[in-house]
């Protein structure tokens, strides 16, 4: 096992993709490699990255949704790659718009990428064209909203009895900020 | 015919329900639904500083809370591009190495008890009591330690915690005797775990199992070995692995793994007497308390204690993933920072919830009483695959 030399997945992709944009982010504090990549040549890049013997990233290890609001592109769909053979990891990133977010899956190329895409769809509501299960996993399933979207609050349920009046009666002041809604429905 | 496994079952450890397609006795399909422990962790650790979110991390695997400190700890660190001293490092080391011990002695009692022998639980747990025993003497609680800080450890290690654990691994060899003497050559356990709950090689990595999951499917990845963090390249530890693949090699990686964490923890407090006593937090007072004492004397280390605990520590913009090998497998935090003393995001790659998935390949076409132990040699916690 060798380790890959310091841009050397950078390198095989710009080569084997020379039409396509990837964008290396840069940032103060940015301690991995991470790579910008549209969303319509997502698949074909994941796939090459796997099967690629040079670089091996034989493992969908992670999927991360984030939102960026108010900031557009507003999400980021961030995938974490780990090539046991090499011992590397790799980011990968595609931005998404506020309006209708969605990618293609990856279920395709890593089977591992089935429940983590289900996590992020339950998560930030962002669409996983093409996935073959797509619902909810760690939230119920008659939900409604998507929580980690920095505009649902964190917010209080109601509930049927509690020792907090006073938390009841105030929240603190970034849950007033963001008006809450009523989150549950029953389908029922 | 479509029969519902759990939520309250027992043999599956905790909420973890499993809706399991059967032809008479024969699995067609298992699909595990979780949820029913989801405490949005994810959600709140946006409205807390950083600090406030290390407990937060002890109740995801609760049986290694350590571990989760210490995984949260080095990402933090790693965002922060800070690396503490020495002798947190191995006190680090040691406390996980420990907390692998307990956490694998949790396994191995239900695991057992799941398939029926009842009495291996008494004796793990025996075992696994002393362990807790150590944390309280080290933190004042049992499971939710919250002993690791961002930049060391919240306070010194007690007096006599290097002797008392050095007795106690110098025990543990005659207890693994009796778990093999029990197990190992046990007819009912070999023909309940042999040949059952097969995960093979190419279908744990491209399901992204981890830990002993994936090692006991052959494949040699080890964190510490392969991905060196806190401290482990100076470690000397064996990486054990199966081949065919099956819960009674899985067993014996466990048991295996268990000796090295033994190992691990001797070296760790062989290092620990020679480094002696000293500093055991970063005295980089930007991220870090000042001790104390200082705070009683110095205007400037009370400033620092005052912004600290009044508004958090400033992390620069960026993001950093770290993982480490849990347990149970690789458990990462990746974090998003906009500079501000909570993170934008915080995402938590739980072992548990992503060694789930294999479920499904390793009972597919067998019967009924192999879920018991496909879930079984899973160790799945369901703090951590809900969170």
């Amino acid at each position: 096992m060798t380790p890959l030399p310091p841009g050397r997945v950078e390198e095989r992709l710009r080569a084997r993709f020379p039409g396509v944009e990837i964008r290396r982010q840069e940032g103060e504090a940015v301690r991995d490699l991470t790579l910008f990549v549209p969303a319509a040549s997502l698949v074909e890049i994941a796939t090459f990255l796997r099967d690629d013997p040079e670089l091996d990233f034989a493992m969908l290890s992670w999927i991360a949704g984030v939102d960026w609001l108010p900031r557009e592109p507003r999400f980021e769909v961030v995938y974490g790659l780990l090539s046991l053979a090499r011992a590397a990891r790799l980011t990968l990133k595609v931005a998404l718009p506020g309006e209708n977010p969605r990618v293609p899956t990856v279920t395709g190329v890593w089977p591992s990428a089935d429940w983590l895409e289900r996590e992020t769809w339950d998560f930030y509501g962002i669409e996983f064209t093409g996935h073959p299960n797509l619902k909810r996993i760690l939230l119920p399933e008659d939900w409604s909203g998507w929580p980690l979207r920095k505009d649902s609050p964190l917010g209080y349920d109601e509930v049927a009895f509690t020792h907090n009046t006073s938390e009841r009666v105030k929240p603190a002041p970034e849950l007033t900020r963001l008006k809450p809604k009523k989150v549950r429905t029953r389908a029922r | 015919m479509t029969i519902n496994m759990g939520p309250q079952h027992p043999a599956t450890h905790g909420v973890l329900r499993v809706a399991l397609e059967l032809d008479g006795e024969r699995i067609l399909k298992a699909e595990p639904i979780v949820g029913y422990l989801h405490t949005g962790m994810e959600k709140q650790a946006e409205y807390k500083t950083y600090t406030q979110s290390i407990p937060q991390t002890d109740r995801m695997d609760y049986l290694a809370p350590m571990s989760n400190n210490l995984a949260f700890c080095l990402a933090v660190e790693k965002l922060l591009g800070v690396t503490p001293p020495l002798r947190a490092v191995h006190a680090r080391v040691l406390l996980t190495e420990l907390t692998r011990l307990a956490s694998h002695l949790v396994w191995l009692g239900t695991h057992a008890m799941d398939i029926g022998a009842m009495s291996m639980f008494f004796y793990t747990f025996r075992e696994r009591e002393e362990i807790l025993a150590m944390y309280e003497q080290v933190c004042g609680a049992r499971m939710t330690a919250t002993y690791f800080r961002v930049g060391g450890l919240a306070h010194d290690l007690p007096v006599g915690l290097l002797e008392r654990a050095q007795d106690f691994l110098d025990r543990l060899p005659g207890h693994f005797e009796e778990y093999t003497a029990l197990l190992s050559g046990n007819p009912i356990w070999l023909a309940r775990t042999k040949g059952v709950a097969v995960l093979p090689r190419e279908r744990a990595i491209a399901l992204g199992a981890t830990g002993p999951m994936l090692r006991g499917s052959g494949v040699r990845w080890d964190l510490r070995r392969n991905m060196p963090y806190s401290g482990y390249d100076e470690y000397e530890f064996d990486v054990p692995v199966g081949e065919h693949g099956d819960a009674f090699d899985r067993y014996l990686v466990r048991l295996e793994e268990m000796r090295q964490a033994r190992r691990i923890c001797l070296q760790a407090i062989e290092r620990l007497r020679a480094i002696g006593p000293g500093d055991y937090r970063l005295r980089d007072y930007k991220y870090v308390l000042p001790p104390k004492e200082d705070v009683k004397t110095s205007m400037e280390a009370l400033i620092h204690h005052f912004k600290i605990v009044a508004h958090g520590f400033f992390p620069p913009q960026g993001e950093a993933y770290q993982g480490i090998e849990n347990p149970k497998g690789e458990l990462g935090f990746y974090l998003v920072s906009d500079g501000s003393p909570k993170p934008w995001r915080m995402k938590v790659r739980s072992p548990s919830f992503v060694n789930l998935q294999t479920l499904d390949t390793m009972v597919r076409g067998r019967l009924v009483a192999d879920v018991i132990t496909a879930i079984g040699t899973l160790d799945i916690v369901l703090g951590e695959v809900d969170r």
